[in-house]
């Protein structure tokens, strides 16, 4: 087991994609996660989750250097700049996202990544460590070279073709080479990906540098739509690029990160699979994306939403892949070590087929916030949200494995019947401005019957707080988003109470643990769920205690890696990044926050139909 | 024995078992493609002769590619005439030769010869992209000459048994 040593720290990773696929770039210019086609593909590389075998592409000086980095402006094209006593080089890594950048005639790989190496002053040894192992390091594979055309990883129906300025040769199973780089000099190397067709061979020199430009432009374009301009912009547009990075072009999905079993704690077992779409994540994710002018991407999210769920309607599952598919069978690679000996490594989700009622709250209020942004909502759809609402109806009494996906045995999770409550009064709202095939007397009927049994048997009025379950008398960090989804105002009594009782039970420093210990089942300690910082910052911001919420806003900020990215989770003593990696429902959590510190986020009393 | 048609009988037969023949051998090849048994095209290679849009060029590729199958098999049949006999082992035997040809002799020499093609020697150019086939095909799969040879031997019984019943 290899425990440590080979293991960069999550906040060394910059994250790199094309809307279809994201591969992770460390400090030290080493590619240690692809998924190739798809975000979630079987990895080509996967040295994240064993250094040993599990598959890299490294280019970097070949002796001591230091290492700085950033985006390029509001883009996905990452710049790496190694200092070494010879010299300096630049490393700018990239996947390409504009495939008619060489002109519609000429046929494009379904995927490259190109990476560029520069001499920026004195010269520098760069050396490059090539070691493809397709399919999790499970799949066999030949490596051989295919003349001036490059060198062929095949593997089953896939080719994965590398071209490289760089002579390469076989160094193990795999490839490895160097070559001094002077300044003004410029290499480069492309990996390109085909599956089940012919081949495309990629040109590398000033063909490349057009792609490059090219993809660089596109992210430009794309982050100049986003219309926040509140404070904290930067931080806002970096999640934003982040989140278009997980959303796929291809279906308007959103994953909900671009990794697979990284720990929520060192060596921990809570080791899951997030390269899926969690619709606990929607009406967030939707909102976020409307509040900032992305109104392609939240018109493609809905569309995806209503379209994958219709395999199961009128129940709705937890999570989804990017095609709509429910099929995620979780399995462990037990041939992998596991980041830092974190194990097992499982694939798939086992939460899918879970009951998580509040995800009936997250798509029914996705397609009213839709609705309220001045989308229009066609008969199908309507009769698809009325179906929902039959099953809220139905279902909002039973017990759920909850936001959380705990694995012990279903509860009655308060925050689950908000999340009831938010389906049918925003089937109600929607109904009141274009009818919808429904009993509303009925609906209004059982959402106020969720209302009472939240406030009697969700409230503890010795605690002054919602608590977790009904009749319990523990707290979680769920509580702090009623707020934001609209079920209670920030500056309500109770609601102050909740936020105050969860920031003494749970908060350490400007974290917010998720829940307290053995509430998921797992005896073992975990970090604190980076999300709830920036849901507290939300209520905080909302009750008008701006300083307070600044405050915490900036200290989680400084939490974020050096090019601004987080994960799922901090270690709540050290601040380290811990889970999978980076996190789209931190950064939309980061964008709600920032948007009710600059006033815009603020869900006012008289917007919701709610009577506090 | 062959049957003896007229003119009109002939030519109009051929061309239906043709395009029967055609069908099969191309849903043996692109059966073996989307199975993951093979990359190779011959609908893709065909088409990106005229363009270079990969939707486009599948499209025009399967057009002539239909088209050559007819031709193919009045070649199939004009062998047939010729030895005027015909059973679909016979057919069978031309559709291995077809394919050994094809194998052998022109995915090798089509770097040189297809106006797309990258060649191993001189690398991409501006307009040369497509990944070159390599001997028997062999950088587009291991199973690449099983799956044309299948598809081949297939399309040539199909012809032989058309050309011999009666």
């Amino acid at each position: 087991m290899h425990a440590g040593p080979g293991y960069l720290p999550l906040a060394d990773y910059a994250a790199i994609g094309d809307c279809r696929s994201v591969a992770l770039v460390g400090h030290n210019g080493s590619i240690d996660w692809l998924c190739w086609p798809h975000y979630s593909s079987a990895a080509v590389f996967a040295g994240l989750l064993d250094a040993r075998t599990g598959g890299a592409f490294a280019v970097r000086p070949a002796g001591e250097f230091q290492a700085t980095r950033r985006y390029r402006g509001d883009t996905a094209v990452l710049e790496t700049i190694f200092e070494t006593e010879t010299g300096r080089v630049r490393l700018t890594d990239a996947m390409a996202v504009a495939p008619d950048a060489e002109g519609a005639d000429v046929p494009q790989p379904s995927r490259e990544l190109l990476r560029r190496v520069e001499g920026i002053d004195g010269a520098v040894d760069v050396a490059v460590s090539y070691r493809p192992r397709p399919g999790f390091a499970r799949r066999p594979f030949d490596l051989t070279r295919r003349g001036a055309c490059g060198w062929a990883c095949t593997s089953g129906d896939e080719l994965f073709l590398l071209r490289s300025d760089i002579p390469l040769s076989r160094s193990g199973d795999g490839l490895a080479g160097s070559v001094r780089v002077a300044r003004g000099e410029q290499l480069w190397l492309s990996l390109s990906y085909t599956s089940r067709d012919i081949g495309i061979v990629p040109l590398l020199g000033d063909a490349a540098q057009r792609r490059l430009d090219a993809t660089q432009t596109w992210w430009e374009a794309w982050s100049r739509q986003c219309r926040y301009d509140g404070p904290y912009r930067a931080a806002v547009v970096r999640s934003l690029v982040t989140l278009k990075m997980l959303a796929s072009s291809l279906t308007g999905a959103v994953v909900a990160a671009p990794t697979a079993s990284l720990p929520e704690a060192v060596g921990g077992s809570r080791n899951w699979d997030y390269r899926f779409c969690w619709l606990r994540d929607a009406s967030l994710t939707l909102r976020a994306f409307l509040a900032t002018g992305c109104r392609a991407e939240a018109e493609s999210y809905l569309e995806w939403l209503l379209h994958a769920t219709r395999l199961t309607w009128p129940t709705l599952n937890v999570l989804y892949d990017v095609h709509g598919r429910t099929d995620l069978t979780e399995r462990t690679l037990d041939h992998l070590d596991g980041w830092r000996g974190s194990r097992p490594v499982r694939v798939g989700n086992g939460a899918h087929g879970q009951l998580q009622l509040d995800v009936y709250g997250e798509v029914i209020r996705a397609a009213l916030d839709f609705a309220d942004a001045g989308g229009r909502l066609d008969r199908a759809t309507k009769r698809l949200l009325a179906g929902f609402g039959r099953s809220v109806c139905g279902l909002w009494r039973e017990p759920d494995c909850g936001i959380w996906e705990v694995r012990t045995r279903p509860r009655q999770f308060t925050f689950s019947k908000v999340m009831c409550w938010v389906a049918l009064d925003s089937l109600l709202r929607l109904h009141e401005r274009d009818p919808l095939p429904m009993p509303a007397g009925r609906v209004r009927e059982v959402r106020d019957g969720i209302e009472q049994v939240i406030e009697t048997r969700g409230f503890d009025a010795r605690l002054g707080s919602y608590v977790s379950t009904l009749d319990g008398d523990d707290v979680d960090a769920s509580l702090l988003l009623m707020p934001l989804l609209g079920y209670r105002p920030a500056d309500d009594l109770r609601m102050r109470g909740t936020l105050h009782l969860v920031l003494d039970r749970l908060g350490s420093g400007a974290l917010v643990r998720r829940y307290g210990r053995n509430f998921d089942g797992f005896a073992e300690p975990e970090g604190a769920f980076a999300a709830c910082g920036f849901w507290a910052t939300d209520v905080l911001a909302r009750t008008g205690d701006t300083g307070a919420a600044r405050r915490r806003f900036e200290a989680l900020l400084a939490l974020a890696n050096d090019v601004g990215l987080y994960g799922e989770e901090h270690d709540a003593d050290t601040g380290e990044i811990l889970g999978n990696f980076p996190q789209a429902f931190t950064h939309v959590a980061l964008i709600h926050a920032a948007l009710s510190l600059s006033g815009a986020g603020t869900v006012r009393r008289s917007e919701t139909s709610h009577a506090a | 024995m062959l049957r003896d048609f007229g003119i009109l009988g002939v030519v109009g037969d051929t061309l239906l078992w043709s395009l029967i023949a055609t069908a099969a051998l191309t849903v043996i090849l692109q059966g073996s493609q989307n199975m993951g048994l093979s990359r190779l095209s011959i609908p893709f290679l065909v088409g990106t002769v005229f363009t270079g849009n990969r939707d486009r060029a599948v499209l025009v590729g399967f057009v002539v590619y239909t088209i050559g199958g007819w031709l193919f098999a009045i070649g199939y049949h004009l062998v047939f005439l010729s030895v005027g006999w015909a059973t679909w082992w016979l057919g069978a035997l031309l559709g291995l030769l077809h394919a050994a040809v094809l194998l052998v002799s022109v995915l090798p020499v089509l770097p040189h010869i297809h106006p797309r093609m990258a060649s191993e020697y001189a690398g991409p150019t501006v307009l040369r992209r497509l990944e070159p086939p390599g001997f028997l095909g062999l950088n587009y799969g291991r199973e690449t000459p099983i799956c044309t040879v299948a598809s081949h031997v297939v399309f040539g019984a199909i012809l032989g048994a058309f050309a011999g019943a009666g």
